[in-house]
Order: C-alpha cells, then sequence, then structure tokens
C-alpha cells in the first residue's frame, strides 16, 4: 500500500499569540513549530496501515519554507520513508493555492491512500484534503474517527452534530484525520537517527493564485481582552449569588 | 449587482436551525452587494421548515432532490451547489461551518476554482469585493481578510450570525436532480444519546478538568448538565481527553471543538492557553476552582474559590429550582 501523508508545520498551541510588525502576521520570535497535532493521527495511521499490510511505502509531503524540513523529520522518525517538501519561499493565505500544488504534486503519484489531518491549528481553513482530493477527483472523507478497509473499499465514522455519520468509500482516497483516530506514535531515539538518512526531496513551488481569484490578509488582530471578573465567593455558600448575578446581571439563565 | 445562493441544511427532512443563520448571513451580504438572496436545500423530498428562510430573507427557495440526498452526499452535493453557482452567475455562496458545511465547503469552491473563507465570524463589503473576518489559532486572533473572485465562497461559524427577521417572498420550487449522488456514501446515523446536544452548538457548556480527579465524578457534571433542561451540552479539558476519561468529540480548545456558548461554566479546569483558546468568544464565563490563582479565573466573569464536590451539586439544585 503506498501512502501520501500531506503534514504542515504549525506554531504550538501553547504559543502566546502577538502580531508581527507587518500588522499581517503572527510574530514568530520565541514561537516553538511543532508537526500540526491532526497531522500526527494522519502519519500515525499511514504507518500502521503499512506495518498491517507488511509491505509499502509512507510519502510526507509539506508546502511551506524550507524551516519545514525539520517537520518533515519529525514524521519520517516517526517512520514515514520518504519526504518531499514543496518549497515555497512565499507563504498564502489561500487553501486552493496550497491545494493546487499538493494535487500537481500527488497526481501521478499512484497513492492507494492520501491522508491530511482535518486541518491545521494555526490558519484553521479545514479545507485543503477535500480540496486537493476534489482537484484529483478522488473520493473523500473528512475528519475521520474510525477507519476499516477491505480490499478496495473503506468505511469510516465522522462525527456530526448530535450523532456518528458512517460513510463506505472506493478507493483510492482522501481521507482527513480527526482525534481519536489512533494514538500517535512518539519517535523513537533509533527513528531519530534513521531520519536523518532518509530521502528528503525539495522541490520549488509557486503558490500563486489563478484566475484573480484568492485570499488575501489584510490585517491580523488580537480578540479584545475580556474584561477582568470577579470571584462571587468561596465554597457551595457563593453558590446562590452565583445564579443571582447569571440572572440579574449577565442574563443568560 | 450580485446575488448570493444560500446553501440550507436538513436532517432526517426536517430544516436545521443554523440554515437560519446562514440566510441572515447571505442577506447581509446580498444588501449589501445589492442584490438577491437565493435559498437552496438538497433533500430527497420536502424539507420541513424550509419556508422560515424566507422570514431570514430569502428570495426565492429551492429544494434540489435526489434519492440519494436523505443523508448527506457529498460528491452529489458539491457538483449540484457548484452548476447551480455557476449557472446562476452568483457573487457569492454561504454555507455553516457545520461538520457537513465543513466537508462541503471546500469543495464546492475547489470545483469553482474559487476563493473560500472558511469559520468567518464577521462579514461585510468594500468596493465590490467581500472582506471577511474569520479567526485563526483557535481564535487567539483574528484576520480580516480580502475575498477576490466570482463567485467567492465563505462558510459562517454557527452561533455568530443570529438570525434577522426580514421577510422576502421566499418563492417556494423544487426541481429533481439528475445524475449520480456520488462514490461517498453515508450509510447511515449512529444517534448520539437522544436529548444530548453537541458541544458547539449548545447555548450552555458545562465542561469539566482534572480537578475532577476521576471519571467516574463527571456524572457531577453530567447531573448539571441534565438541570439546564436539554439546552447545555457537557465539555472536557484536553487533559481528561488525553487521559481516557472523556470522548474527544467533547473536548474544548485550540485541539478540539472551539465554542461560543451563551454560558461556559469551566469545573475543575485550571485554564491551560489552548483551553482557553477554544472557549474565550462564550458570552458569560463561570470557573469553579480550588485554586484562586489558576489561569481560567482571568477569563472568567464570575468565579467560585472552593471545593468542587460541594459547590457543583448545590448549584445543580439551585439551577433545578429554576428548570425545575
Amino acid at each position: 500500500m503506498k501512502i501520501a501523508v500531506c503534514i504542515k508545520r504549525v506554531a504550538d498551541s501553547e504559543t502566546r499569540a502577538k502580531v508581527a510588525a507587518d500588522g499581517k502576521s503572527l510574530d514568530e520570535a520565541g514561537v516553538k513549530f511543532i508537526l500540526n497535532p491532526y497531522d500526527e493521527f494522519a502519519v500515525e495511521e499511514a504507518l500502521k496501515r503499512k506495518e498491517a499490510a507488511g509491505t509499502g511505502e509512507v510519502v510526507v509531503i509539506a508546502v511551506g519554507a524550507a524551516s519545514s524540513q525539520e517537520t518533515i523529520r519529525t514524521a519520517l522518525a516517526m517512520g514515514a520513508d520518504r519526504g518531499v517538501l514543496l518549497q515555497a519561499d512565499a507563504g498564502t493565505a489561500d487553501p486552493l493555492a496550497v491545494a493546487r500544488v499538493l494535487a500537481a504534486e500527488l497526481k501521478d503519484g499512484g497513492y492507494d491512500l492520501i491522508l491530511f489531518g482535518k486541518m491545521a491549528i494555526d490558519d484553521y481553513h479545514q479545507a485543503i484534503g477535500p480540496m486537493t482530493a476534489q482537484l484529483l477527483d478522488l473520493p473523500c472523507v473528512t475528519a475521520i474517527t474510525t477507519l476499516t478497509i477491505a480490499g478496495t473499499t473503506g468505511t469510516a465514522e465522522r462525527e456530526i452534530e448530535g450523532g456518528v455519520e458512517v460513510v463506505t468509500f472506493p478507493l483510492p482516497a482522501v481521507l482527513t484525520a480527526d482525534k481519536g483516530l489512533n494514538e500517535p506514535r512518539y519517535p523513537a531515539l533509533k527513528g531519530i537517527m534513521a531520519a536523518k538518512k532518509k530521502p528528503l526531496e525539495v522541490k520549488p513551488v509557486q503558490l500563486a493564485a489563478t484566475g484573480g481569484a484568492g485570499l488575501e490578509v489584510l490585517a491580523m488582530s488580537l480578540p479584545p481582552d475580556r474584561k477582568e471578573g470577579r470571584i462571587v465567593g468561596e465554597g457551595a455558600a457563593a453558590v446562590a449569588e452565583l445564579v443571582r448575578l447569571l440572572r440579574e446581571e449577565a442574563k443568560v439563565l | 449587482m450580485s446575488n448570493v445562493l444560500a446553501v440550507l441544511e436538513q436532517r432526517d427532512g426536517t430544516l436545521r436551525k443554523v440554515s437560519l443563520e446562514v440566510v441572515t448571513g447571505a442577506r447581509r451580504l446580498a444588501d449589501a452587494l445589492g442584490g438577491t438572496v437565493d435559498a437552496l436545500v438538497l433533500a430527497s423530498g420536502p424539507v420541513q421548515g424550509a419556508d422560515q428562510a424566507a422570514a431570514c430573507g430569502a428570495d426565492t427557495i429551492t429544494t434540489a432532490t435526489h434519492a440519494g440526498f436523505a443523508r448527506y452526499s457529498p460528491e452529489g452535493s458539491a457538483r449540484v451547489i457548484a452548476e447551480r453557482a455557476r449557472s446562476g452567475g452568483y457573487g457569492a455562496v454561504v454555507l455553516a461551518a457545520t461538520a457537513t458545511g465543513k466537508d462541503l465547503a471546500p469543495r464546492v469552491a475547489a470545483r469553482l476554482g474559487a476563493a473560500f473563507a472558511s469559520e468567518v465570524t464577521g462579514m461585510g463589503v468594500e468596493g465590490g469585493t467581500v472582506i471577511a473576518t474569520r479567526p485563526v489559532l483557535a481564535g487567539k486572533a483574528q484576520l480580516k481578510v480580502k475575498v477576490t473572485g466570482t463567485p467567492v465562497v465563505v462558510s459562517l461559524r454557527p452561533n455568530v450570525f443570529t438570525p434577522v427577521q426580514n421577510p422576502k417572498a421566499g418563492a417556494a420550487q423544487s426541481v429533481a436532480v439528475p445524475g449520480d449522488a456520488g462514490r461517498v456514501v453515508v450509510q447511515e446515523i449512529k444517534a448520539a444519546p437522544a436529548g444530548s446536544l453537541d458541544v458547539a452548538e449548545a447555548a450552555i457548556v458545562v465542561s469539566g478538568g482534572r480537578g475532577l480527579k476521576e471519571p467516574a465524578n463527571f456524572a457531577l457534571i453530567e447531573k448539571l448538565v441534565q438541570a439546564f433542561g436539554g439546552r447545555a451540552a457537557l465539555g472536557a479539558s484536553r487533559a481528561v481527553v488525553d487521559a481516557g476519561w472523556r470522548p474527544h468529540g467533547d473536548q474544548v480548545g485550540q485541539t478540539g471543538k472551539t465554542v461560543s456558548p451563551s454560558l461556559y461554566i469551566a469545573v475543575g479546569i485550571s485554564g491551560a492557553i489552548q483551553h482557553l483558546a477554544g472557549m474565550r468568544t462564550a458570552k458569560c464565563i463561570v470557573a469553579i476552582n480550588k485554586d484562586k490563582d489558576a489561569p481560567i479565573f482571568k477569563v472568567a466573569d464570575y468565579g467560585i474559590v472552593g471545593d468542587l464536590f460541594e459547590i457543583v451539586p448545590k448549584l445543580t439544585e439551585e439551577i433545578g429550582k429554576l428548570h425545575g
């Protein structure tokens, strides 16, 4: 089974947001960057599938600046076989521009499965997986929490409001992983050493919008601080006053 | 002048409430663009409540029917919506950023080669171009983006665009959709236990954290949720989800769900930055924690310091009296 996993380098979830001098982006000073947490589920799923089949290849693909090589090495340390960096020195806010370069790379790769995390925890688009699938005209199921494959038919579950959809699809397919799909492994020291020697190909790409359609960031801002609240009191004795405040002051009950 | 296509959602043949938010958002955009709002809902037959879209500003309401549209059909839906967006010459396509909308909207945008802004919390038009506000980093920051091209596709974050009465004709029609519903098929929907609300949609969220000490103690949180009489949902911190105490679907935070309820009650949650990111847009935040220095008190409107095992049952009793 040949599996591609599309990954992204993102700011760690414990990052405090500060706007950079350009007024449009995150100030990266002092920020720790990690493999997008949802992509870890995708990498883990690919490795499990390959291990279960006893044969195959797991290729991790990232779009980004040269710094994304480090993120690819993390996935290689988990056990992926090789990496491809589609290196774009200028980033983009436009998910379709990213999906286009991924689709071009994946098109003739002969992959049985193409996996993504359900979203990147920085830009929150939750779009690049299904967009790539659409461009490749492949079946796609997003935000999956279970996956079984029998022959060339897959069954996945995805959460919806108040329930779970059970979805079937033919392979090859594009899937995006939600938390709950599996427990991602930590790279072992042996894996980290091995990752340094695994192939990592760098291909320059342009993230250009086409046909005049696209997203352009005008400004980044921080949400207003919440006004300082108050401690109503201590212990169960404060509950009656809390309920009064919720009814009469906040008017939320 | 430019018209707006509002994509509605139904489940089991009934219009979902979030669709009225979509119509409200679409109406605002259409008024700024000087156009009409055409609502479109995909179903296997008549959709109960679809006429409500007229009250929120839909000039027309079209039900596109196909036997394969009883449940969500990703490929068939994307095809029908994109074809309609193109043939109708729409300036914008508006959907809800629900589980369905998050899956569907990017497909529609890719089919159209259109710019896509997801989880939009604010929208306007400047010089004929759509300008949208969308949260990033789980709401730690927001971006103002220019969405260029015709059409553009936007998905609206639920609970933000409060439905506004703005009655229009809502001329209804039904059209049968030919062709295949697609390769990806929803075979069944396993329903969550009756009466349980999704944490992302509930007006009130009660979340529990490590302060509950062990999984069985979530019964305290469940009782408080029940006391709100069907308006509340249960949430959880990442710590307890990672520990396996609660399913991942309950998680609130940057690697879980982002919620904007009118009331958020954090019980035994210290308030890690990634949790605060997921709930800081709640209208009112209550924190119950034994540590008076816990970061959660910095964002809470009201706090009670003390033993949650005494406070929560008392709160459950008081809320129960109100709803009794």
